[in-house]
C-alpha cells in the first residue's frame, strides 16, 4: 500500500526529481530495566538519500515519534459541589500511550500539514484517542485530553521537542530522546518522517525494546505467574524482617 | 539512590522509601495503628499507583506490626483472648466491607465516600480523644483523687461473658466482636488496617487499659493485612515486593523505636498525641475537600467509571 502510493506520488512529481528516501539508525535498540534503571538517552541518527537537491524546492525536514505502549485511562475533572471539591465528569481515553515524544527540525505546526498530521497521526492531540459520548462534544473531550497531555507532560512522559533536531547541509541529521525513569515495559514504535513543504515525501518506522531484567524481570514475572507464592514470599519476608528488627534491638537492649 | 520499582513501574528514591516506612513504623510501635491512613496518601503524593500503594501498604503494615507485638509480647502487654475475639470480628467485617467497596464502586463517587470516611471519622476520633485526654491530665495534676470506674454500662449487661486476663476484664464478648465487624467494615472501604479507630474504640467502648490496647491491636492487624496482603497479590498483581520491602526495612526498626518510646511516655500523654496526629490528618484531608485544588483534572488508570 505504502509503495503503491510512493510510486504514484513519484510518478506526479516532475521526473528529473528523484524521490528522498530517509536512512536512520538508534544508539540503542533495547532499553534494559534494572533495579537501578534511571532513564536513558537515545541518539538517533541518520541521513537523506538520494535526488539531488533542488534550489526551487523548499526546503526539507525531519519528524521523529516515538511513542510507548497504549493504555486506557480516565480522566477525571473536580467540581465544586455543595462546597467540597469532588470528582464531578469524566472522559475515557480510549487509546493514551504511556509515553510519547515527538521531535522535529522546526515547530511541528510547520513541518507538517494539518492534512498530513490527519494522516499519519503524529502530533500528541492526534496520538491520543478520546472516545466521544453523549455528555461531552468534540470541545468538551479536547479539555479531557488537554489536562491528559499537561499531566503527563509535567511527568516528562510527553514531550513535544519542536527544533530539536539538527538537519545538517539537508543530508545528515541527529537527535537524543531522553526516556525517563518511568518507563512500561513494551516496544516502543518509532517512526522518521521525512517532509517537504508540510507534505511527507518519505517515512521509516522501526522501534525499541523496553524490557525489565534481573531481578526486576523475576519479581514481575513471579507476581503474575504464581501470585500465591509471591504473596506468601511477601508475607514470609514482611514477618521474618519484623523477628529479625525486634531479635536485633533486643539484643543490642535499646 | 533511584529504583525502578518492577509492578509499580516507577523509578522513586530508595532513601525517601527508608525514611517514609521509618516514621510511620515510630508511629505504629507507639500507638498500636498500622500506619496505613498515613503511608497510603503519602504514597500516592510520591507518585506510586493507588491500586499498588493500598496492596503494598498492607504488606508492609504486617512487617511492622509483627516488629511491634514481638516487642509487645516480651513486656507481657498482648490480649491474646481479646484479640484473637476482635480478629474474628474483623475478618466477618473484612468480608462483608469488600463486598460494599464493590457495591459503591458500581454508584460512582467511592473516592469521595472514603474520603467523607476519612474526615468524619477521624474529626470524631481525635476530637473525643483529645478532650479526655486532656482532662485526664488536668486530674492527673490536680490533688489526687480516686479515678471513678464507670463499672456499670450496657456491655456489662449483655449475655456470653468471658474473662479478658490480660485487660482486668470479665464482659460479653458480642462488643468486641460488633468492635471488630465495625473496624474490618472500614479497613477494607478504606484500605487499612484500622488501627487508629480500633485502638479508641478498645480504649473507651471496651474499657481497656491503654498500655494493653497497642500490642492488642497490632495483634489483630498482623492477621487483616497478612489476609489483605493475599488477596490483592493473588486478584489485582499489585503487590510490589520491591516496594514494600524498602518500607519495611524502615519500618521494622521504627516499630521497635516506637514501641519504646511508647513505654516510657504515660498512657494520657501517648492518647493525646495520637488523638493530635488523627486530628491533622483530618484537618489535612478537610482541606483538600474545600479548598479549590490547584489541577482539577486527574488521570485514572482503565476505563473505569
Amino acid at each position: 500500500m505504502i509503495r503503491v502510493f510512493c510510486f504514484l506520488l513519484a510518478l506526479c512529481v516532475p521526473s528529473f526529481v528523484q524521490a528522498q528516501k530517509v536512512v536512520a539508525d538508534l544508539s540503542q535498540r533495547n532499553v534494559e530495566i534494572t533495579a537501578n534503571f534511571d532513564g536513558s538517552d537515545i541518539l538517533i541518527y541518520g541521513a537523506i538519500k538520494g535526488g539531488p537537491e533542488d534550489e526551487a524546492l523548499e526546503p526539507l525536514d525531519v519528524i521523529i515519534a516515538i511513542k510507548g505502549p497504549n493504555d486506557a485511562v480516565t480522566v477525571r475533572k473536580k467540581d465544586r459541589r455543595f462546597g467540597i471539591w469532588v470528582n464531578t465528569d469524566s472522559v475515557k481515553v480510549a487509546r493514551a500511550p504511556s509515553f510519547y515524544a515527538v521531535a522535529s527540525t522546526g515547530p511541528l505546526n510547520e513541518v507538517l500539514s494539518p492534512q498530513e498530521d490527519i494522516r499519519f497521526q503524529v502530533s500528541m492531540e492526534r496520538a491520543i484517542y478520546a472516545v466521544g459520548d453523549e455528555a461531552h462534544d468534540a470541545e468538551g473531550t479536547r479539555a479531557f485530553t488537554d489536562a491528559l497531555i499537561r499531566l503527563r507532560s509535567k511527568a516528562n512522559l510527553y514531550q513535544q521537542l519542536d527544533n530539536s533536531i539538527q538537519l545538517f547541509d539537508q543530508a545528515l541529521f541527529s537527535t537524543t530522546i531522553d526516556l525517563p525513569a518511568n518507563l512500561v515495559e513494551g516496544v516502543y514504535p518509532m517512526r522518521i518522517f521525512l517532509t517537504r513543504d508540510g507534505q511527507v515525501v518519505s517515512r521509516l518506522a522501526t522501534f525499541i525494546d523496553v524490557r525489565k531484567v534481573g531481578l526486576e524481570r523475576w519479581i514481575y514475572d513471579l507476581a503474575h505467574e504464581k501470585p500465591l507464592i509471591y504473596g506468601i514470599l511477601s508475607l514470609v519476608i514482611a514477618i521474618s524482617a519484623g523477628w529479625l528488627a525486634s531479635a536485633v534491638f533486643r539484643y543490642i537492649r535499646f | 539512590m533511584q529504583i525502578y520499582l518492577p509492578i509499580a513501574e516507577v523509578s522513586v528514591n530508595a532513601f525517601l522509601l527508608l525514611g517514609l516506612g521509618g516514621l510511620v513504623g515510630i508511629l505504629s510501635g507507639m500507638f498500636g495503628v498500622g500506619g496505613g491512613f498515613l503511608m497510603t496518601p503519602l504514597l500516592f503524593f510520591i507518585g506510586i499507583p493507588p491500586a499498588v500503594a493500598v496492596a503494598t501498604e498492607a504488606n508492609q503494615i504486617v512487617a511492622s506490626s509483627f516488629s511491634g507485638v514481638l516487642a509487645h509480647l516480651r513486656r507481657k502487654t498482648v490480649d491474646l483472648k481479646m484479640g484473637t475475639v476482635l480478629l474474628i470480628g474483623g475478618l466477618v467485617g473484612a468480608a462483608m466491607g469488600v463486598q460494599l467497596f464493590a457495591a459503591l464502586r458500581e454508584m460512582g463517587q467511592v473516592d469521595l465516600l472514603v474520603k467523607l470516611c476519612y474526615v468524619v471519622f477521624l474529626g470524631i476520633i481525635g476530637g473525643l480523644m483529645f478532650f479526655e485526654s486532656l482532662k485526664a491530665i488536668r486530674r492527673a495534676k490536680g490533688p489526687h483523687k480516686a479515678p471513678a470506674r464507670k463499672k456499670h454500662g450496657l456491655v456489662h449487661a449483655l449475655p456470653f461473658k468471658m474473662k479478658f486476663r490480660t485487660s482486668g476484664l470479665y464482659i460479653s464478648v458480642i462488643p468486641p466482636v460488633l468492635v471488630g465487624v465495625f473496624v474490618g467494615v472500614l479497613a477494607a472501604i478504606m484500605g487499612v488496617g484500622g488501627g487508629f479507630i480500633m485502638v479508641p474504640a478498645m480504649i473507651y467502648l471496651l474499657g481497656m487499659p491503654t498500655k494493653v490496647v497497642v500490642g492488642t491491636s497490632l495483634f489483630q492487624i498482623i492477621f487483616v493485612t497478612g489476609f489483605t496482603t493475599l488477596m490483592h497479590a493473588t486478584t489485582n498483581y499489585t503487590v510490589d515486593m520491591a516496594l514494600a520491602v524498602l518500607l519495611l526495612v524502615g519500618g521494622v526498626v521504627g516499630a521497635q523505636v516506637g514501641t519504646r518510646i511508647g513505654a516510657r511516655l504515660q498512657a494520657e500523654q501517648l492518647r493525646i498525641l495520637l488523638s493530635i496526629m488523627v486530628l491533622a490528618v483530618c484537618f489535612k484531608l478537610a482541606l483538600d475537600l474545600l479548598i479549590m485544588p490547584s489541577e482539577l483534572y486527574s488521570i485514572g488508570t482503565g476505563g473505569g467509571h
